[in-house]
C-alpha cells in the first residue's frame, strides 16, 4: 500500500497550551481520510501544519516519503480548501482556477484547457467568466475545490468546507464530494465536527479530542466498536448509564446501574468488581416488547413521547426511577399501536452494550 | 508574509528595519525641535551649550522666553478664541447637516450632499481667496448701496472664523453622520409612541446618543482650527493666529523661542487628545 | 397651524436653513465670485470690464504656466512617493505587526499630524539647513568637511511634501487592509503564490479603494500646499500657490489672482474626477 501522508509524533505547543499532542498516522494513497472532533480539539492546527502554515514543535511529517519540515506552504504538494473558501473576489471564476497554474509558469493554452476540463469535472462549464459574488453557496464550494484539484495535489485538505451551507445542500454536497473523490482518486484529508459528514464520506476516520487521536478506524468499526467512551458518546447517538461492576463471567460482566437496574454486557477495558463504569447502548439495539426473551437484558418503561421523524423515529421513555431512555422505532407499522403513556417492556442483548472505565 | 504565515527571517528583520526607519523619519524633526528648546544658545542649532529654561521663562534684553513674549502670547490667545468660535459653530451646523442628510428626504439631496463634500477636495488656499473676494464684494456693495461699513467683511478675526468654519463643518458633519447611521430609529418611534413630540425625541434620545460624536467633533474642529494655515493666510487682519505669526517669524529667521512654543504645542495637543481619547473610551463603556 | 402639524416640516426647515446658509454663502457664492472676478480686468480707462485678459496673461507669461505645470508634476511625484512608502507601512501595521502593538503603532502614526504643519516644517529646517543638526553630526563624524545646504532644493521640498501628507495615505490604506481576509493571502500561498505575486494579484486589487482615496487627498493637499514649498523649496522652486499669494498680497492684482486660483481649482477637480473615473468610484464613497 502506498502511503501519501505520514505523520510521526507530531506535537504543537502554543506557549503552555498543547494543541496537538503526539499524533501519528498514515494516510494511504487515494483514500478519503477524515479528522472528526469538537471545536478546539486541535484539528485545525493539525491541518495547518500539513498545509505548512504552522510548524510542529516536534515530530516529522512526510508526504510521499519526502520530509515536509521547513518547506514553505507554496512549495508543498498539498492544497487546502478553506473553511470560508477564500475565493479571490477580485478575480473571476477562471482566473481563480488559473491562479495556481500561473504561479507554476504553465503556458496560457494549457491553462485554458485545464481550467475548462476542471470546470466540466465539477459540472460548471459555463461559469468561467462569472464573478465570485454571482455564484451560489454550492457553486462557490465546487469552484474552491476545482481551484485546488486543477493543480493535481498529492493531498487535498478540506477545512470544514460544508459548514456554511444550509442543511439540504450539505446533504447533497456530501454525496457529490464522495463521488468526486472516487473519480479523481486524489487523497482527501477532511476535517469536520459533524459526525455524519465524516461517516458518510470517509474510508477512514480519526476521532480527535484534546490534541490526541482517540481512535482511527473505518466508519463502520467506529460506530460498532468505539475504542473509548469519548468516541462512543461523540459518534452516533447513545443511551448512557453510570454503573458499577458487580460480577465477571468469561467474556461478559454484570453491572448494577445507579438506578439499581441489573444488566449483563461486555467491557472494552479490563475491569474488576466494584469498578465504576459508563455503559453505552445504541437506541436501535433495543427491541420493543420482545417475544423471545432468553439471554436478553429486560426492563419496564413508560412512553413519555413518540418522536416521529420518518425513518429516524424514536420513542422517548422513562424507567421507574425516572431515567430517560431513547429507543428506535422501526417504521414497519409493527409498533403503530404504541401511544404516549403506554407501559412497554424493552430488551437488549448483552453484546450490544459496551462499557468503559469511568475516568475520574 | 502575514502574521499567520511562517515568515523567513530576512523578511521579518528587513521589514522591521524599514518600519523603524519610517518612524525615525516621522519623529526626527519633532524630537530635534523639542531638544533644542532647552539649548543654552541663541540659535536653534547644535553644538549643545548646556540646558536652560531661558526660552520659556527669561525676561532679559537678550532673551525673552515664551511666557514673557507678548506678541506670541497674543497670537496664542487669538488662536484659542478663533478655535472656540469655530468649534461651536461647526458642531452646531454640522449636527444639523448630519440630521438633514441622514434622516430627511428631499429633492436635490444628492446634489446638496455633493456640495457638502466639496470642501474636502478644494485646496485651502482657494477657499481663502474666494472668501476674501466674496466678502470684499459684499463689503463694497453694502458701502455703495447703504453707506454702511461692515467690519465683518474686512480681513480680520471674524472672517478667519468664517473661513475655517466653512470647511471644518464638512469634517464634523461626516463624523456625526457616521454615529447617526448607527442609531436605531425604532428608539425614536418608541419614544413617539410613548407620547413624546419630535423635538423631545431629538433632545432626549437622539442627541444623547450622539453625545460622544459631538464631543469628538468639538475636539477635532478645535484642533483643526488651531493649526490651520492655508485658508487663514488670506483672511487675517491685524490679529494673526499662532501658525501665521510663527510663519512670519520663521520666514525672517528663527530663535529658540519658536522651539519652546512648538514644544508647548506638542504637549498641549497630546494632553488634549489623551483627554479626548479617555473621554470617548469612557462614554463607549457606559 | 396646519403647516406646523404637518409631519417633519418645521424640523426639516430648521435643519435645512443653516446648511443652506453655510453651503450657499460660504461655498457656492464665493466660488462663483471667484470665477466672475477672474473674468474681469481693467481696461485702458481703469474700469473693470469683462475680459479674458487674466487667462491670456497666464499663457503669455512662461513663469506662470511653467510654475503651474511644475506644481502639477511635482504633486504627482509626491503622491507616487507617498504611496510607495505608505503601502508597506500600512501593510505592516495591519497585517504583520502583532495585534497588541497595532493600536500603539496607529497612535504613534497619528501623533505628529496633530501638531501644526508649521512646527513640522520648522523641525525639518533646523535639521537640514547649513547650520543644522544633520550637518553638525556629519561634520563631527568626519563624513564631510564643509557643511552642505540641504534645504532649498526640489528633492528636499518633495520630501517635505511627502512628510506633510503621509498620514492621509497611511490611514485609508490601513483601514482597507484590515478588511482583507487573512485566508485569501493564505490561499494564495497554498496555491503556490509568493510574496510578489500575492501582493500584485491579491493585496493591491483589494486595496484599490484605499489607494484611490489616499492618492486623491495627498495630491490635493500637495497641490494646495503653501508652507512647505515656501519654506523648504529654493528660489527656483516656485509653487503655484505662491503665485496666487503674490498676486493677492504683493501685486494686489486680485483679478489675476482669481484667474490663477480658478485654474488651480480646475486642475485639482479634473485630476480627482479622472482618478475616480479610472477606478470606477464615487466621491461620497471615497471620502466617507
Amino acid at each position: 500500500m502506498n502511503i501519501d501522508l505520514s505523520a510521526k509524533d507530531i506535537v504543537k505547543k502554543f506557549g503552555a497550551l498543547t494543541a496537538v499532542n503526539n499524533i501519528s498516522f498514515d494516510v494511504p494513497k487515494g483514500s478519503f481520510f477524515s479528522i472528526l472532533g469538537p471545536s478546539g480539539c486541535g484539528k485545525t492546527t493539525l491541518l495547518r501544519m500539513i498545509a505548512g502554515f504552522d510548524h510542529p514543535t516536534s515530530g516529522s511529517l512526510k508526504i510521499c516519503g519526502r520530509d515536509m519540515l521547513g518547506i514553505a506552504p507554496n512549495k508543498r504538494p498539498v492544497n487546502l480548501v478553506f473553511q470560508h473558501l477564500a475565493l479571490f473576489p477580485m478575480m473571476n471564476v477562471s482566473e481563480n482556477i488559473a491562479f495556481g497554474l500561473h504561479r507554476r509558469g504553465v503556458d496560457k493554452q494549457t491553462i485554458q484547457k485545464k481550467v475548462h476540463e476542471i470546470l466540466e469535472r465539477v459540472g460548471l462549464p459555463e461559469y468561467a467568466n462569472k464573478r465570485i459574488d454571482q455564484l451560489s453557496g454550492g457553486q462557490k464550494q465546487r469552484i474552491a475545490i476545482a481551484r485546488c484539484l486543477v493543480l493535481d495535489p498529492t493531498v487535498l485538505l478540506l477545512d470544514e468546507p460544508l459548514g456554511a451551507l444550509d442543511l439540504k445542500l450539505r446533504e447533497q454536497m456530501k454525496v457529490e464530494l464522495k463521488k468526486l473523490q472516487s473519480e479523481v482518486g486524489t487523497t482527501f484529508i477532511y476535517i469536520t465536527h459533524d459526525q455524519s459528514e465524516a461517516l458518510v464520506m470517509s474510508d477512514s476516520v480519526a476521532v480527535m479530542q484534546n490534541g490526541v487521536f482517540e481512535q482511527i478506524a473505518s466508519p463502520r468499526e467506529l460506530y460498532a466498536e468505539p475504542a473509548t467512551s469519548f468516541v462512543a458518546s461523540f459518534v452516533g447517538d447513545n443511551n448512557t448509564w453510570s454503573a458499577t461492576v458487580s460480577g465477571i463471567e468469561n467474556d461478559c460482566i454484570a453491572v448494577e446501574t445507579d438506578s439499581n437496574l441489573h444488566f449483563k454486557t461486555r467491557s472494552k477495558d479490563n475491569v474488576s468488581i466494584g469498578q465504576k463504569v459508563d455503559l453505552f447502548l445504541r437506541p436501535e439495539a433495543i427491541v420493543i416488547n420482545p417475544h423471545d426473551v432468553s439471554g436478553l437484558n429486560l426492563l419496564q418503561v413508560t412512553v413519555k413521547a413518540v418522536l416521529f421523524d420518518g425513518a429516524n423515529s424514536r420513542l422517548l421513555t422513562v424507567t421507574k426511577a425516572g431515567r430517560e431512555l431513547t429507543v428506535s422505532l422501526p417504521q414497519n407499522r409493527q409498533y403503530d399501536y404504541i401511544q404516549k403513556g403506554d407501559r412497554i417492556s424493552l430488551g437488549w442483548s448483552p453484546e450490544s452494550g459496551i462499557c468503559f472505565k469511568r475516568e475520574e | 508574509m502575514i502574521r499567520s504565515l511562517p515568515n523567513p527571517r530576512w523578511y521579518k528583520s528587513g521589514y522591521s528595519i524599514f518600519v523603524a526607519c519610517f518612524f525615525i523619519f516621522l519623529f526626527a524633526p519633532l524630537l530635534v525641535t523639542c531638544v533644542l528648546a532647552f539649548n543654552n544658545s541663541n540659535f536653534p542649532s547644535l553644538p549643545w551649550y548646556g540646558a536652560t529654561l531661558d526660552w520659556f521663562f527669561a525676561n532679559t534684553p537678550d532673551r525673552v522666553g515664551i511666557f514673557h513674549d507678548a506678541n506670541n502670547l497674543r497670537s496664542i490667545m487669538t488662536s484659542i478664541q478663533t478655535a472656540f468660535f469655530v468649534s461651536i459653530l461647526s458642531v452646531t451646523v454640522g449636527t444639523c447637516a448630519a440630521f438633514l442628510f441622514e434622516q430627511e428626504d428631499f429633492r436635490f439631496k444628492q446634489q446638496l450632499y455633493f456640495i457638502m463634500l466639496a470642501p474636502l477636495v478644494i485646496p485651502g488656499v482657494i477657499l481663502g481667496i474666494s472668501l476674501l473676494l466674496a466678502s470684499n464684494t459684499a463689503g463694497m456693495y453694502f458701502e455703495d448701496s447703504f453707506g454702511l461699513d461692515v467690519p465683518l467683511f474686512r480681513p480680520g478675526f471674524w472672517l478667519v472664523v468664517v473661513g475655517q468654519f466653512s470647511f471644518i463643518t464638512t469634517f464634523v458633519t461626516l463624523l456625526i453622520s457616521a454615529r447617526l447611521k448607527k442609531f436605531d430609529r425604532t428608539l425614536e418611534e418608541a419614544a413617539l409612541n410613548l407620547g413624546a413630540t419630535r423635538f423631545e425625541v431629538i433632545w432626549h434620545i437622539t442627541l444623547r446618543f450622539l453625545r460622544p460624536a459631538i464631543v469628538s467633533g468639538l475636539a477635532v474642529s478645535f484642533l483643526m482650527s488651531f493649526e490651520n494655515f492655508n485658508t487663514t493666510l488670506f483672511l487675517v487682519g491685524s490679529e494673526p493666529t499662532l501658525p501665521i505669526n510663527l510663519y512670519l517669524q520663521v520666514r525672517d529667521g528663527s530663535t529658540p523661542v519658536i522651539n519652546a512654543i512648538s514644544l508647548l504645542l506638542m504637549l498641549g495637543t497630546s494632553v488634549f487628545i489623551a483627554i479626548n481619547l479617555l473621554a470617548s473610551k469612557k462614554s463607549a463603556e457606559s | 397651524m396646519t403647516a406646523f402639524t404637518k409631519k417633519k416640516s418645521l424640523l426639516f426647515w430648521l435643519f435645512l436653513a443653516p446648511v443652506i446658509g453655510w453651503l450657499g454663502l460660504l461655498i457656492i457664492i464665493p466660488h462663483i465670485d471667484l470665477l466672475i472676478m477672474s473674468l474681469k480686468a481693467e481696461n485702458d480707462m481703469g474700469d473693470l470690464v469683462w475680459s479674458t485678459a487674466n487667462y491670456m496673461e497666464f499663457f503669455r507669461e512662461p513663469i506662470y504656466w511653467v510654475t503651474f505645470v511644475r506644481t502639477a508634476l511635482y504633486s504627482v511625484i509626491t503622491t507616487v512617493v507617498t504611496l510607495m512608502i505608505s503601502f508597506p507601512i500600512a501593510f505592516y501595521i495591519a497585517k504583520v505587526a502583532s495585534n497588541k502593538l497595532r493600536g500603539a503603532y496607529v497612535i504613534l502614526l497619528l501623533l505628529p499630524f496633530w501638531v501644526s504643519e508649521l512646527v513640522r516644517v520648522y523641525g525639518w529646517m533646523i535639521l537640514l539647513r547649513e547650520s543644522g543638526v544633520l550637518n553638525f553630526f556629519l561634520l563631527k563624524l568626519g563624513i564631510i568637511t564643509t557643511p552642505i545646504e540641504m534645504l532649498y532644493n526640489d528633492a528636499t521640498m518633495i520630501m517635505g511634501l511627502v512628510y506633510s501628507s503621509m498620514l492621509f495615505m497611511v490611514v485609508p490604506l490601513i483601514s482597507v487592509m484590515e478588511s482583507l481576509d487573512d485566508s485569501l493571502v493564505e490561499a494564495s500561498f497554498d496555491l503556490g503564490g509568493g510574496v510578489i505575486s500575492t501582493t500584485w494579484n491579491i493585496i493591491i486589487p483589494h486595496a484599490k479603494p484605499g489607494i484611490t482615496s489616499g492618492c486623491i487627498v495627498v495630491f490635493m493637499l500637495s497641490l494646495g500646499n503653501y508652507l512647505t514649498p515656501n519654506l523648504m523649496g529654493g528660489k527656483n522652486s516656485l509653487w503655484f500657490t505662491e503665485q496666487i499669494y503674490n498676486q493677492f498680497i504683493a501685486s494686489f492684482n486680485w483679478n489675476q489672482g482669481a484667474a490663477f486660483g480658478f485654474l488651480l481649482l480646475l486642475l485639482s477637480s479634473l485630476i480627482i474626477w479622472f482618478g475616480l473615473k479610472v477606478t470606477k468610484q464615487t466621491l461620497g464613497k471615497v471620502v466617507a
